[in-house]
């Protein structure tokens, strides 16, 4: 009902074009041939295959995410087994584990996992936590009572009660099983170390072998409107799922006895085995076995030049996120909706095709600085922008109305409730926020890899360089470096958001 | 009390998706005293408070601070220009500043004499560097107050301004609040649903049923001369009795009142508390009492007439009749009479 000032709107238009435009470009490259080419190209057989394999592999890891995360969320929110918010953390922590850490990891203990297991196997075990997050908010939200009426009617064995809760949850096991399908889509870690076909990997393929750049922008395309169609459904997921939930907050969680205690501890640390403590202790190994081939130096060059460029995105991310966030969450209406909607777009570009329209983009228009850190930057804001949009977006709408309202018959102009009440109070959320996108920027890799200035490694393209050869000797170092410096503030930063 | 008037409403009407929330509403608001907007929820209440404030615009009409137009169909004056604070509901003060930045937010800079004078007269000048967040409901509704109060408005508007709080607190923050209200002599309409409220606290009552005013005056002028049927329901319990308007006497099922209507039908009002039982059938009209409730300080009856219409009585304990017993129903003032 409130105009917004306009000192929000046009940073919010800008923030919003950074995130079209390599889109708008990426259809410019495809149709270079004309349209015809297009078509050809997307119905080819080994196109439709190419997306046959990567949905089937989307589809799987979907699935038994499903089923390894459902039980677990159950056991540490409702379930009476000890150290229950301890088993929470170390199961949400693979999170913060790389993807192609983790391949490498895997790979290079057995080689003969390369394809379709390796690349579900490690996708599973970095993307189970997706699902595993939204159950456990859910089922914290969930009314008890409902539960307890069913141990009293003699139906209190664990697994009826797990069914129970899942059925009422499957809004969040939904959500969370499309946002599993969305990141194994555009994850580019897994699949290229794994060697494994998919969409990513053969986008990349066919950009570096230097001959066809059409293709790449068209299977780009058909890749981002898929995770489109995913996100899209998310979305509506999410709507609907409201509603089951019981509008009181549950102080606590009770505690039901779990049936055959031992299975079911035992379950929840092979989870925790394979999805952290198993790639930690390659990496240790290798440190420890090889030492380090690269000095000291180099390795806190690559620390700095990962610090850097992700520092410098996240002081950009923010300035550009916060005119959205705070127009999203203090002045709905359609247009600004819109303009956040907008922003959520490259949500669904996995980070190479970002990275691959920021190369043509850097070629013929941006020449000056293209393999500079400039077109680094952009490429990841226009990655992480989502992120920082969202989370300001969610602390301005926690702002009351009545603090607007009240300065506003205090005196203050539209300006000065934004400088005096709105900032200082998602303040916090700032920080977070760019503390977030710095962690996300230091383990990006198929963007960093393409747009980094030249000469410039950090720890994620030396990890890779070396992973790629198989030179464990190389990758060690770096591969902890990741874990010590990225992984493991990624996880707490992300708990207190 | 003079009678100039700060705020005058005039044929307001306000629409929210061609929903007609108010309709031509009207009343004045004469300067130091404390008026009342009394309504049930969802009767318009706060959209009459927040068109005064002017976070909206009235559809049709006219608003007036001190003679001055600041809403009309080609007029409006923004909130932050019109020099009227408010209090919210749940206070709404600014998580991030001390009660005392609070209390500073709408002054001019530097105006530590202001701050402390309003922190005395809330009687929390100790507390003046805490966080809202360490406030008990009541102190922060009266840092609000303080806040609202500090750069001297013409009018304040308080919306609900207890309901937040818990029963017994609201009773003290009432007077507490009313009294710093009339030590400042400020000018107040306090939105309330609440009619005992109401009735204790203001000088002058609008009551608002279904998004038009039913009735403004007087706490006392409206309960005791209610103008329909509906306000005397709203305000404090009401036996309603159909009566039958003969030479200028209404006649009703326990006697008769004048009646100047035309009407050849009219109600006659009783209230619970003018009903007396007589010990024989010469002073009073026979009934059988259905229910009784005891209240400890007394208690009702609800009585069957033989029209088959039911009054409550409200009684001395040691009057209240068994259930099923016949009982005697006498009214010990007048009737007012409603002719709808």
């Amino acid at each position: 009902m409130t105009r917004p000032p306009l000192a929000l709107v046009l940073p919010g238009l800008l923030a919003a074009l950074t995130s079209i435009a390599p889109l708008a470009y990426l259809f410019d490259i495809a149709s270079d041939r004309g349209l015809d080419f297009v078509w050809d190209e997307i119905w080819q057989q080994r196109t439709i295959e190419l997306v046959a394999r990567s949905l089937f592999l989307a589809a799987s890891v979907s699935i038994v995410s499903v089923f390894i995360s459902v039980p677990a969320a159950w056991l540490v929110t409702r379930g009476d087994i000890p150290f229950r918010s301890g088993w929470r953390v170390l199961l949400a922590l693979p999170l913060a584990i790389p993807s192609y850490l983790a391949a490498f990891a895997w790979i290079s203990w057995r080689p003969s996992l390369a394809g379709f297991t390796g690349a579900f196997v490690v996708l599973t075990l970095v993307t189970y936590p997706y699902v595993f997050l939204p159950v456990c908010a859910a089922l914290s939200r969930l009314n008890p009572a409902i539960e307890e009426i069913a141990v009293i009617h003699g139906r209190g064995r664990s697994l009826q009660l797990i069914l129970l809760a899942a059925r009422q949850v499957r809004g969040s096991i939904a959500t969370g099983a499309l946002l599993v399908a969305l990141y194994v889509l555009s994850d580019f870690g897994a699949v290229a170390t794994m060697r494994y076909d998919a969409f990513t990997w053969v986008i990349y393929s066919s950009y570096r072998s230097g001959f066809n750049p059409s293709r790449a922008a068209i299977l780009a395309i058909v890749l981002v409107l898929i995770a489109l169609a995913l996100l899209f459904g998310e979305k509506i997921l999410r709507g609907q799922n409201e509603s089951l939930l019981s509008a009181r907050s549950v102080d606590a969680n009770p505690r039901h006895r779990v049936s055959i205690k031992p299975v079911a501890i035992a379950f929840l640390s092979t989870i925790i085995v394979f999805a952290l403590a198993f790639p930690i202790w390659r990496v240790v190994t290798w440190v420890y076995r090889y030492g380090s081939e690269d000095s000291m130096a180099d390795i806190a060059t690559a620390l700095w030049h990962s610090v850097f460029f992700s520092g410098l995105a996240a002081l950009a991310t923010i300035q550009l996120a916060l005119p959205i966030g705070i127009l999203a969450g203090r002045y709905p209406s359609r247009s600004t909706t819109l303009l956040e909607q907008s922003t959520y777009v490259t949500h669904a570009l996995p980070g190479i095709v970002i990275a691959i329209s920021m190369v043509f983009l850097g070629v013929r228009l941006l020449e000056p600085i293209y393999l500079r850190t400039p077109l680094l930057v952009i490429a990841y804001v226009a990655l992480f922008l989502p992120v920082a949009v969202g989370s300001i977006r969610s602390a301005a709408e926690q702002i009351p109305d009545s603090l607007d309202e009240v300065s506003r018959s205090l005196g203050l102009s539209q300006w000065g409730i934004v400088r005096r009440v709105t900032l200082p109070l998602l303040a916090p959320g700032l920080l977070s926020a760019g503390a977030l996108v710095v962690l996300a920027g230091m383990k990006e890799l198929p963007a960093t890899m393409l747009l980094r200035p030249t000469g410039s490694e950090t720890l994620a393209t030396r990890l890779w360089t070396y992973t790629s050869v198989s030179d464990y000797a190389g990758a060690g170092p770096y591969a902890l470096a990741i874990i010590v410096f990225v992984s493991i503030p990624t996880a707490i930063a992300s708990r207190r958001l | 009390m003079t009678n100039t008037s700060i705020l005058s409403v005039e044929s307001v009407c306000k629409e929210f998706r061609r929903q007609q929330v108010l309709t031509d509403i009207s009343f004045e608001v004469p300067e130091r005293a404390i008026t009342a907007i009394l309504g049930p929820s969802g009767e318009g209440k706060t959209t009459l408070l927040r068109l005064i404030a002017g976070f909206d615009r009235p559809t049709s009409g006219t608003l007036a601070l001190r003679g001055k137009v600041v809403s009309s169909i080609d007029v409006h004056l923004p909130p932050e220009q019109r020099g009227v604070g408010i209090v919210p509901q749940d206070g709404a003060l600014f998580p991030h500043l001390t009660v005392e930045e609070n209390i500073a937010f709408g002054l001019p800079r530097n105006q530590y004499a202001r701050v402390d004078e309003m922190l005395t007269l809330i009687g929390m000048t100790s507390q003046r560097n805490s966080r809202p967040a360490q406030l008990s409901g009541g102190q922060q509704q009266r840092v609000s107050l303080a806040r609202a109060l500090a750069p001297s408005p013409e009018l304040i508007l308080l919306d609900e301004p207890f309901s937040a709080l818990d029963a017994n607190m609201r009773a003290s923050m009432r007077d507490e609040v009313t009294a710093i209200i009339r030590k400042t002599e400020s000018t107040a309409i306090i939105v309330t649903h609440d009619q005992e409220e109401a009735m204790s606290i203001s000088d002058r009552v609008v009551v608002l049923l279904s998004g038009t005013v039913a009735q403004f005056g007087s706490p006392q002028e409206i309960y005791e001369n209610p103008r329909s049927s509906h306000v005397a329901r709203f305000i404090g319990d009401a036996n309603l009795l159909s009566a039958i308007v003969d030479k200028g006497r209404a006649f009703h099922a326990i006697g008769s009142s004048p009646c100047s209507s035309s009407a050849q039908r009219v109600i006659a009002l009783v209230r619970p508390e003018h009903i007396r039982l007589a010990h024989d059938p010469q002073h009073g009209h026979a009934g059988v009492v259905e229910s009784r409730s005891y209240f400890g300080h007394d208690g009702t009856l609800e009585i069957r007439l033989a029209t088959g219409e039911i009054v409550t009585a409200r009684l001395p304990i040691s009057e209240l009749a068994d259930i099923g017993s016949t009982v005697f129903v006498a009214s010990i003032e007048t009737a007012t009479i409603l002719e709808n």
